[in-house]
């Protein structure tokens, strides 16, 4: 344990922006909701009506959480903002562990901190101390931004507090990921997709499985049950959750050896593939285990979600109302709930879009383009490798997402016809997802420094999509996401003209990227 | 083959390069020198056309670099100081890769490569050392079949029998008439290898010659046992740091004014004299520093 102080000095002092920006982010997520709530409605029997229709859908559950108590402040806050939170925690952290840790060891500059008297644990221990240090100063940020709006305080309390428990177990989680992984990409991806699961259990299992809610995190942290009838000891799940998550990244660190992850390296082919001699085979060859690894993810989150079959519509229950104001304005509760799921897919597919469309960028960073591209290889055919692996990988991740939302309904309704009739819905999203990498290639051939940024793109449609209603966001920041744009089948008829011009919109962002790589110096 | 004059190249506030010129001629060994930031690696990535000169006029093969990169590339091999391999590739499949993109490798110079650099080629990118990671990019340029090689620092990292085994490859490469651009900090290897060097420093270039011709720019130091004193070394031409100390006397002369000193002691009667050459290390000190 010996350096662990210094290390953690060291990581605190690294980290002190991202810290104020995920704690400012975080904190106004949650007290934006409140504000907005209390500017929305006039009245609380408006509050209430409003309340009940929200209640029976299953769309927003499912995006949001268990309906309780929607028709207050608190509960409107809890409701919309917990599971997002829980996610952004988690992603923090992820982000902290991986690169005080696997990053660290990738690069190398980890062995001249190690080699000073350091114990072995030390740079984990800091890297742990540091990701949880984190987590508490963004539970204090919203249990006192709420508290200071002038909600319940224990309530706030325990928003903040299960906040920072939850992100406890995601840094425990990511902690295991980066023990198991060999590179930063393979471990953010297995912490990643954690997350994912924990938001999909419970979004399946807060619609009408609730046994699932329990197996998620995030399901324990909406368990609390804040602002209607706040209960604490779902946290000592989470709290023994986390103990355990931790203790076993720290068995598994014992047994592996440094800069290596568990499994030990297996001498590989010694000669290439023709195919891999090219600008495409290459990119394939890189991208593989990515595009693979997104395509299984979202076929199952297809599977998860179209199990849920007709039972979407018994959340609505008896109101009348309810049903006359679902989503969209519109009866059919089932095609509503789809109609959402499929843009939530069609936003995950966009992720993988986003880091395909980024890979190319963290090629170049790490110095891996210059020998190729002094070789007969040119750039555009280097650049048009990536373009065509992302693009073809978008297409596939979103097929398999509709194609497992579209059997396992059929499996379950036993309606044959719902196989096209969701999974061509799901597709129909790929000039929205490729416009958001568009604006990632566009960036890294623009300005490669501040590529990443591609990713507030997503973020942008995220926020419109589930917060666009309840934040009353103005319609030309709604405009902005491309998904806004595009008909929402099965719940609306499919619509050409959006269809189209959004390809066109991803296709010029593209083009214009890659002739502004191009023109420009490699880095 | 390689023309550079007036290059200029620019980061932002940074001048990279300001003004160089480069000359490089069928069938040599040209070593590239200077500091440490003096613009070498900038020199060879504008001339690779991985970056855009801002001013100046570049050629290579007699074309240009940024223009016709792809085509130029296809006659030449590059290897960089700093090799990163990609972690789920092993070394055999980076070899073909870059061999294949250049046009084809020469099987029976890679397995013969391989043997001597003692390279094991079913290994994945993570797992080479420093040195075995150059391996890699030497074993891929040396076996390609191609006119002129690009090396930035190629030996750093590895060890002397590595070292050795890498210049006996450039001295085959060499003999078959074709051309080796080298940029290195090893100076042993540059007066073994070289046929003639340049030396830049900020950005610009201060001396090019064979190393002969070098040599002859800087001072030999002389030291005798005389049987008298001597006098009237200190007004010769090309004289410097005369130290006389009874009949022993110590001076460093120019290269090209040997001839009047040697005569001077002659007529004080010689009774010992060492002289020393000018090491490159002195050549190069004396470029280096700032002056
Ligand atoms: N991408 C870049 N952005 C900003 N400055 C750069 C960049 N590349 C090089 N420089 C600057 O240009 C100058 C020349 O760098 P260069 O890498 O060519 O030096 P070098 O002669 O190869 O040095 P060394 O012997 O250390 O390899 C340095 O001052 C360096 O800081
Ligand atoms: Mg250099």
């Amino acid at each position: 344990m010996t350096g662990t102080g210094t290390f953690l000095g060291i990581f605190l002092r690294r980290d002190r922006w991202i810290y104020l920006w995920w704690g400012i982010g975080v904190a106004v997520l949650y007290v934006s909701q409140a504000w907005s709530v209390d500017g929305l409605y006039a009245t609380q029997a408006e509050f209430d009506k409003a309340a009940a229709s929200m209640e029976g859908n299953a769309a927003l559950v499912a995006m949001a959480g268990p309906a309780r108590a929607l028709n207050s402040t608190g509960g409107q806050v809890t409701w919309q903002a917990a599971a997002f939170g829980a996610i952004c925690a988690g992603l923090m952290s992820m982000f902290i562990v991986g690169r005080h840790t696997r990053a660290e060891e990738e690069s190398g500059r980890d062995e001249l901190l190690r080699a000073a008297p350091v114990g072995r644990h030390a740079p984990m221990t800091a890297a742990l101390l540091d990701a949880l240090i984190a987590n508490v100063l963004l539970g204090v940020l919203v249990a006192g931004s709420l508290a200071a709006y002038g909600l319940a305080v224990a309530d706030s309390l325990g928003l903040g507090v299960g906040l920072t428990l939850t992100g406890w177990f995601f840094t425990g989680t990511a902690l295991v990921a980066v023990q198991l992984t060999t590179s930063t990409r393979a471990a953010y991806g297995l912490a990643g997709g954690v997350i994912g699961v924990a938001y999909g259990l419970r979004a399946i299992g807060d619609v009408s499985a609730p046994v699932l809610s329990w197996l998620s995190p995030i399901g324990w942290y909406q368990a609390i049950h804040a602002f209607s009838g706040l209960r604490w000891w779902p946290l000592l799940v989470t709290a023994v959750a986390t103990v355990a998550v931790v203790a076993s990244a720290v068995a598994v660190f014992d047994r592996r050896d440094f800069g290596s992850g568990v499994l030990p390296p297996r001498p590989g082919p010694a000669r290439a593939e023709p195919r891999l001699a090219s600008g495409l085979g290459l990119a394939w060859r890189l991208q593989r285990p990515v595009v693979t690894g997104w395509a299984i993810g979202l076929l199952l989150g297809g599977l998860g979600f179209g199990a849920l079959g007709d039972g979407v519509g018994d959340l609505v229950g008896d109101s009348s109302y309810s049903r006359d104001v679902l989503l969209h304005g519109t009866a059919d509760v089932v095609d509503g709930f789809y109609a959402t799921m499929i843009v939530m897919l069609a936003l995950l597919a966009a992720g993988f879009s986003i880091s395909s469309a980024l890979r190319p960028r963290s090629e170049e960073d790490d110095g891996r383009v210059e020998p190729l591209l002094a070789t007969g290889l040119t750039r555009s055919a280097w650049l048009g490798g990536h373009v065509a692996v992302t693009v073809a990988g978008t297409v596939l991740v979103l097929a398999l997402a509709g194609l497992g939302l579209g059997t396992s309904y059929a499996l379950v309704t036993g309606d044959a016809g719902a196989v096209l009739r969701l999974s061509v819905p799901v597709l129909s999203y790929a000039p929205a997802v490729l416009v958001l990498s568009g604006l990632a290639r566009l960036l890294h051939g623009v300005a490669p420094r501040v590529a990443v940024l591609a990713w507030l793109g997503l973020l942008l449609a995220w926020v419109v999509l589930l917060f666009g209603g309840s934040l009353g966001l103005p319609r030309w920041l709604r405009d902005l996401s491309p998904f806004e744009h595009l008909a929402l089948v099965p719940l609306e008829d499919f619509r050409w003209a959006p269809f189209l011009v959004l390809t066109l919109v991803a296709a010029a962002l593209s083009v214009a990227g890659r002739f502004a790589f191009r023109r420009r110096d490699l880095h | 083959m390689i023309e550079i004059q007036r290059l200029v190249k620019g980061f932002g506030a940074v001048r990279a390069l300001d003004g160089l010129d480069l000359t490089v001629q069928q069938g040599e060994v040209h070593g590239f020198l200077g500091p440490n930031g003096a613009g070498k690696s900038t020199t060879i990535r504008v001339l690779l056309g991985l970056l855009r000169k801002d001013a100046g006029d570049v050629r290579l093969f007699g074309k240009d670099p940024w223009r016709d990169a792809a085509e130029l590339h296809a006659r030449l091999a590059y290897v960089p100081g700093d090799v990163n391999l990609w972690p789920n590739l092993t070394g055999g499949e980076v070899i073909d890769l870059l061999g294949r993109l250049r046009g084809g490798l020469d099987e029976r110079r890679r397995a013969d490569l391989l043997e001597r650099f003692e390279l094991d080629p079913t290994k994945k990118g993570r797992g080479y050392s420093k040195g075995n990671r150059q391996k890699v990019a030497l074993v891929a340029a040396l076996s390609s079949d191609v006119e002129l090689l690009v090396l930035d620092e190629p030996t750093s990292g590895l060890d002397p029998l590595m070292e050795s085994v890498f210049r006996d490859c450039v001295d085959e490469f060499r003999s078959e008439g074709r051309t080796v651009l080298l940029s290195s900090h090893i100076l042993a290897e540059v007066e073994r290898l070289c046929d003639r060097v340049s030396i830049i420093r900020a950005g610009t270039r201060v001396e090019s010659g064979t190393l002969a011709e070098l040599r002859h720019l800087t001072r030999t130091s002389i030291s005798a046992d005389l049987a008298s004193a001597p006098d009237g070394l200190e007004s010769l031409p090309g004289v410097h740091d005369v130290e006389v100390d009874g009949h022993r006397v110590h001076l460093e002369v120019d290269s090209t004014q040997l001839d009047p000193v040697l005569s001077a002691l002659q007529r004080a009667g010689v009774l010992s004299l060492t002289s020393q050459p000018p090491t490159l290390e002195d050549l190069f000190l004396r470029h280096y520093a700032a002056s």
